[in-house]
């Protein structure tokens, strides 16, 4: 389990405050709690508009998790921390 | 300087939906290019009408569509309608139509911050310019309200996504769930403000009837009223709105009755060709009858006829029109004879209006005969009946065709079961059949209450259903007025005796005066004798008188010649 590597998803359409912010939150929680063991990929909608529909997107920004499984998605820019590692299910690295 | 042209007003472009009754109801369509609404309660059709809208679109118009579904997958939506013979995936296949299944579940949503629905924009849009999208459906955009717990943000997403659909030029249907109290469950109405469309599933008396109601309709004339609808097997039919005006053709020419001494009594020997009949009576005064002669008549003119039998199966009816020398077997071979029978209450009124339209296009009847309209007051109720009549008349009298009603008349009130009033003022002509009831028996009559447009009879017409079909008596009037049954019999009896009697009369003046003749012909032979006789004597003394005349002038000689003529005068009075 502590091996297995996270693969992120960051769906943002475009360089809004929302998308930019999110993807600044996103990027400090990995490196805090996942550093090394985790990818990120951001897929900008604008660019790929059929994207969309296989992560059944609507709202932006939404951040998915497809691995570990299940699959969870997290809507919003992501500021509320607490929320993003219940959501995401990540333990905080100090309970440790 | 400028001149202000004042804007030419350009008038709101409609989009057909192709939905059978819906165009003419919006008077040409959806608006063109904005959204419409769509909410009803469950089980009203709202998705199929969706569906249709964008189905008909891309096979009728050419435009093609995006479904966004909400609460379906594509391939249950696909299966949900392939029974009424809609093709989604050739349609997808073809690039025409674009199934988007947007799932929304609360619980593998969280929340962490802002956001808004772009994502959804993003996918519409894509949708849309992907295969050049006229039309669009949101399936129940309210499902969102279930999965995203924000409301603010929802909200002023949606009121943003309609505005969206409107700068995009598609021409949207968003269906929602009817609400308590609201039109929908979640006040999109506030939001969709251009056309609200409202459809309703009601029950009374265990019979279920749809009805739609355009709520409003921006900028746009539409029939306000509640129009039944039907989800046949073509999928969805709004009832017929041909009753917007009385604006159709009327024909000179005329068709029989089918028993002349009938048309006799019209002043132009029958019905006018596409006028609506009404035959009235009381239980069994021959109402089937008269119908099943007039549709023979038809037929025999190589007419079509639709036959609507709601009280005797097609093989009852004919085994009873046979034994009273009606044959509507031939008729039925050679197909110009078509018996619909069901039972009223096995469908819907609209349901049986829609088979009733669906016949008369396949069919294409010259006339339509429904024997009995009152049985379908078991149906439904007063003000449906009515309604409904009013409608299968008009849309018949705008086909042309003849149509001949038979109702029953509750013979305690002697008004046609309560439809009396709403019927009449649509038919053209009603006949009249009564039981003539006294003296211990029932007989037959009928009359003539209108014939709209000819002169007709005023006469009550005894009738009698004998084995070669109807026959119409002639009219005796006895002391008390027209004379009936054995009554008539008697009354014929009566003159028939008077008519001897009289006869008698005259053979015994006529012997009477040859016994005169006889007489004075006798006298004038005894005064002929006698006359012969006088003749006889006078001629024999005139003899006498010539054979002594030789011997006078010896003796006259000396005689002055006087004496000679007076001789003459006394041997005349002599001979008398």
């Amino acid at each position: 389990m502590e091996e297995e590597t996270w693969e992120l998803r960051l769906y943002v359409a475009g360089q809004t405050p929302k998308s930019v912010m999110a993807l600044a939150n996103l990027k400090k929680y990995c490196e805090q709690f996942l550093k090394g063991r985790y990818q990120l990929e951001v897929i900008d909608l604008l660019q790929n508009p059929q994207l969309a529909e296989g992560d059944q997107i609507l709202a932006i920004p939404t951040l998915v998790r497809k691995v570990p499984e299940p699959i969870r998605k997290i809507i919003g820019d992501l500021s509320n921390q607490e929320r993003v590692l219940v959501g995401l299910d990540i333990r905080p690295l100090e309970n440790k | 300087m400028q001149t202000n042209h004042p804007p030419i007003p350009i008038p709101l472009r409609k989009t057909p939906t192709g939905i059978e009754g819906l165009d003419e109801i919006t008077d040409g369509g959806l608006p063109q290019g904005r959204p419409t609404l769509v909410c009803g309660s469950a089980g009203c059709g709202k998705t199929l009408l969706a569906i249709e809208f964008l189905v008909r679109g891309i096979q009728q118009y050419d435009e093609p569509g995006v479904l966004m579904a909400f609460e379906e997958t594509a391939e249950e939506l696909s299966a949900n309608v392939t029974s009424l013979g809609f093709d989604l995936p050739a349609l997808q296949k073809a690039g025409k139509l674009r199934l988007d299944h947007v799932h929304v579940d609360r619980s593998e949503i969280e929340e962490t911050g802002e956001y808004d629905l772009e994502g959804l924009f993003i996918r519409l849009g894509h949708a849309i310019d992907s295969i050049g999208a006229r039309r669009v459906v949101l399936d129940t955009v309210e499902a969102l309200f279930s999965g995203f717990p924000n409301q603010a943000v929802l909200r002023s997403e949606i009121r943003r996504l309609f505005r969206w659909l409107k700068d995009k030029g598609v021409t949207a249907v968003i269906t929602a769930e009817r609400g308590e109290g609201s039109l929908t469950r979640q006040g999109l109405e506030e939001y969709v403000s251009d056309c609200v469309i409202l459809l309703d599933n009601r029950i009374q008396d265990q019979i279920t009837t749809r009805r739609l109601r355009i709520v409003k309709y921006r900028g746009s004339t539409h029939g306000t009223n509640e129009y039944p609808y039907l989800i046949g097997e073509e999928g969805l039919s709004v009832l017929p709105v041909t009753s917007l005006k009385l604006g159709h053709d009327v024909s000179d020419r005329i068709v029989s009755s089918g028993i002349p001494a009938l048309d006799g009594m019209f002043g132009l020997k029958g019905f006018y060709e596409g006028s609506s009949i009404l035959i009235g009576g009381t239980a069994g005064t021959a109402k089937t009858t008269l119908a099943a002669a007039f549709a023979r008549e038809v037929c025999l003119n190589k007419g079509r006829c639709l036959f609507f039998a709601f009280e005797e199966s097609p093989r009852q009816l004919l085994r009873n029109m046979r034994s009273v020398g009606i044959d509507l077997e031939p008729c039925l071979e050679k197909d110009l004879l078509r018996i619909e029978a069901s039972r009223p209450t096995l469908n819907g009124l609209e349901r049986h209006l829609v088979t009733l339209h669906q016949l008369v296009r396949d069919f294409k009847p010259q006339a339509v005969v429904i024997d009995p309209i009152s049985n379908l007051v078991s149906v439904g109720n007063l003000q449906e009946v009515r309604s409904m009549l009013t409608r299968l008349i008009d849309f018949l009298k705008v086909n042309g065709i003849t149509a001949l009603f038979t109702a029953l008349i509750n013979p305690r009130t002697g008004q046609v079961e309560m439809i009396e009033d709403a019927v009449s003022s649509l038919m053209d002509t009603w006949i009249m059949l009564r039981d003539l009831e006294g003296i211990g028996e029932r007989n037959r009559g009928m009359s003539i209450l209108k014939s709209r447009g000819m002169s007709h009879s005023n006469q009550v017409r005894e009738f009698i259903v004998t084995g070669n079909g109807i026959e119409l008596l002639d009219v005796i009037i006895g002391p008390t007025g027209i004379v009936t049954g054995s009554a008539r019999l008697a009354q014929r009896l009566q003159e028939q005796a008077q008519a001897d009697a009289h006869q008698h009369e005259l053979d015994r003046k006529d012997r009477e005066l040859e016994r005169k003749r006889r007489v004075l012909e006798a006298t004038i032979a005894n005064l002929r004798t006698e006359f012969e006789s006088v003749e006889d004597e006078l001629r024999r003394i005139n003899q006498e008188e010539q054979t002594r005349q030789p011997t006078l002038p010896e003796g006259k000689k000396t005689l002055p010649s006087g004496p000679a003529s007076g001789a003459g005068k006394t041997t005349r009075r002599k001979g008398r």
